[in-house]
C-alpha cells in the first residue's frame, strides 16, 4: 500500500491514477488516521518552500508523518518541493525544514549561467543514477523526467546522492539517505519513465 | 541535456476544444479529456490548455474540468483562462496542475505576479502575451480579451516587467498567425528574446514540424506550441491528434540544436 500525504499540494490524483493503473492498491492520506497505517509514504509538491511547510503543519499529519519516516522507518518519497521539505532549510524560505537528509536548498546561481536561457529549470533532462538497480532499476541508460524549479538540492554527503542532472554544471537530481528518497523531478508527469520509478518505489 | 519543449495547446470553449483562425471562427475538435488521453500516449512534452471564455463572459476558471485534466495528464500541464487573483492561482495549483498562464490581468494588476510567486513560485506563474502588429506605424502591442482590447503595451518592454515581477515563463501568442499554419513569427520572437531570460514558449502560426525545428535552430532550448498543427491532418483540416513519435522528436531537436550550435 501506498500512502500519498495529502496537505493540500502536488499532483495527488495523478500519482494515484498512476498506481491504479499499475494494480499497485494506493490510498490518499488528508489527515492523521488515515497516515496511521502507511506502508510507504509519497509526499508531493508544487508551490514555494515556506508555503508548502504552512500547509504541511497545518495539516495535523506532520507529528505522525515523521514518527514513521525517522523511528519506523517507512520508505518515503518526496517530489519536487516534497523532496527540498526533507532538508534542514531553503534559500527560497525562512521556514525550517524536516531535516530529514543533512542539505541545504540552494537557489541555481545564475551569475554563472552561460546560456540563454537560465531560470527555472523547465523541461525534459536527462537523469543520471549513480547506482544500477533500486528506485532507477531499468532507467540507467536514456532516463529523462520533466524539472521545473529554480532552486536545488544541495546534500553534505556525496553518499546521498543517488543521481545527478547538468543544468549549468550537476547537482543531485535525486537524493536517498537509509529509508528516505527524493526526486527533483515530477515522476507522475514523467510518461513511462516515471511510472517505471513509482513503481520501482512500490516495489522497494 | 536540458532539451526543447513541443507543446500542443488546447483551447477550451462551452466545455468541448475549439482551434480558431487569428482569434476567430472557432472550430469544434473534441473533448478535452479524450484528447489529453490521446497526447499521454504520444508522450507530448507538455500541454496548455487555454478557457477562451472565462474571462470574456467574466467568469471564474472551471475547477471541476481542470481538476479532471490534472488527474488525467501524464505529463505537465499549464492551464489559463479568468485568472485573476492569488486565491485562484493558489487553488489551481491545488489541483495537481504545474503551471498557471496569466494574461489580460497582468497590464491591470502586474503585482499579482509578485504576490502569487510567494505562494505557488515562480516557476509556476506563466506571463501569456497576446500579441498583433497595430497601428500606422504597424509595431507589435499586447491585446487581451481574445484580442478585442488593446492594451498599448509593447511585448518586450512588458517581457522584461514580468520577469522582474517574477514570472518564471513567457508564452508569445502571435493573433495575426493564429490557425493559419505558415510559421512562426520570428521577428516577433526574437524581440522578446532579447527582453528576457526566462524560459520562452511560442504559439501561433506552425504548420509543420519543419516550423517548430526553424524555431529551434534560431533559438535552442525555448518551447513550441502548436495548436493546428497537432489536431489536424491534411489540406481539409481533418480533424485528427497527432504528435511527432519520440524517435522522429529527438531526431528533429537533436538536429536543430547542431545547427542552433
Amino acid at each position: 500500500m501506498i500512502s500519498i500525504v495529502n496537505y493540500g499540494l502536488g499532483n495527488i490524483q495523478a500519482i494515484a491514477n498512476i498506481y491504479k493503473r499499475l494494480g499497485v492498491p494506493v490510498q490518499i492520506a488528508s489527515n492523521e488516521e488515515e497516515l496511521a497505517e502507511a506502508r510507504r509514504i509519497i509526499l508531493p509538491g508544487v508551490g514555494s518552500f515556506d508555503w508548502a511547510m504552512t500547509r504541511l503543519n497545518q495539516s495535523g499529519m506532520r507529528e505522525r508523518l515523521e514518527n514513521l519516516v525517522t523511528a519506523e522507518g517507512r520508505p518515503v518519497l518526496g517530489i519536487c518541493v516534497g523532496m527540498q521539505m526533507m532538508a534542514k532549510r531553503s534559500d527560497e524560505g525562512e521556514a525550517p525544514g524536516l531535516g530529514w537528509i543533512d542539505a541545504d536548498v540552494r537557489r541555481f546561481d545564475e551569475a554563472s549561467f552561460t546560456q540563454q536561457t537560465r531560470l527555472p529549470h523547465m523541461g525534459w533532462n536527462d537523469v543520471r543514477p549513480q547506482q544500477t538497480g533500486g528506485l532507477f532499476a531499468g532507467l540507467e541508460t536514456d532516463a529523462r523526467f520533466y524539472f521545473l524549479h529554480s532552486y536545488y538540492f544541495a546534500p553534505r554527503s556525496a553518499d546521498d546522492v543517488l543521481a545527478v542532472t547538468d543544468y549549468n554544471g550537476e547537482y543531485a537530481s535525486s537524493v536517498c539517505h537509509d529509508n528516505v528518497f527524493g526526486v527533483q523531478f515530477h515522476p507522475e508527469k514523467s510518461h513511462q519513465w516515471g511510472i517505471q520509478l513509482l513503481k520501482n518505489f512500490s516495489e522497494l | 541535456m536540458l532539451r526543447p519543449r513541443i507543446i500542443p495547446c488546447l483551447l477550451v470553449k462551452n466545455g468541448g476544444l475549439v482551434k480558431t483562425v487569428s482569434f476567430s471562427s472557432p472550430k469544434y475538435v473534441g473533448d478535452p479529456l479524450n484528447a489529453v488521453r490521446i497526447f499521454n500516449e504520444k508522450e507530448v512534452d507538455e500541454i496548455l490548455v487555454v478557457d477562451i471564455d472565462a474571462t470574456v463572459l467574466g467568469r471564474e476558471p472551471d475547477y471541476s474540468m481542470i481538476k479532471n485534466l490534472a488527474a488525467e495528464c501524464r505529463m505537465p500541464l499549464c492551464y489559463g483562462g479568468g485568472v485573476k487573483s492569488v486565491e485562484q492561482i493558489e487553488r489551481i495549483v491545488s489541483l495537481g496542475v504545474e503551471k498557471v498562464a496569466l494574461s489580460s490581468v497582468l497590464t491591470q494588476n502586474g503585482k499579482l505576479v509578485a504576490d502569487a510567486a510567494k505562494r505557488v513560485g515562480s516557476q509556476s506563474i506563466v506571463a501569456v502575451m497576446d500579441v498583433r502588429k497595430s497601428g500606422a506605424s504597424n509595431t507589435y502591442e499586447i491585446y487581451t480579451h481574445n484580442g478585442k482590447q488593446s492594451t498599448g503595451c509593447q511585448p518586450g518592454m512588458f517581457a522584461r516587467r514580468i520577469e522582474e515581477l517574477g514570472a518564471g515563463e513567457v508564452v508569445i501568442n502571435s493573433i495575426d498567425r493564429d490557425g493559419l499554419m505558415k510559421g512562426y513569427d520570428l521577428d516577433l520572437v526574437s524581440q522578446v528574446r532579447k527582453a528576457t531570460t526566462l524560459p520562452l514558449t511560442v504559439l501561433g502560426g506552425a504548420g509543420s514540424l519543419k516550423d517548430i525545428a526553424s524555431l529551434i535552430e534560431s533559438y535552442g532550448i525555448i518551447g513550441a506550441a502548436a495548436g493546428s498543427l497537432f489536431v489536424f491532418k491534411g489540406v481539409y483540416r481533418a480533424v485528427l491528434i497527432n504528435y511527432p513519435k519520440r524517435a522522429e522528436k529527438d531526431v528533429l531537436v537533436d538536429e536543430a540544436r547542431q545547427k542552433h550550435l
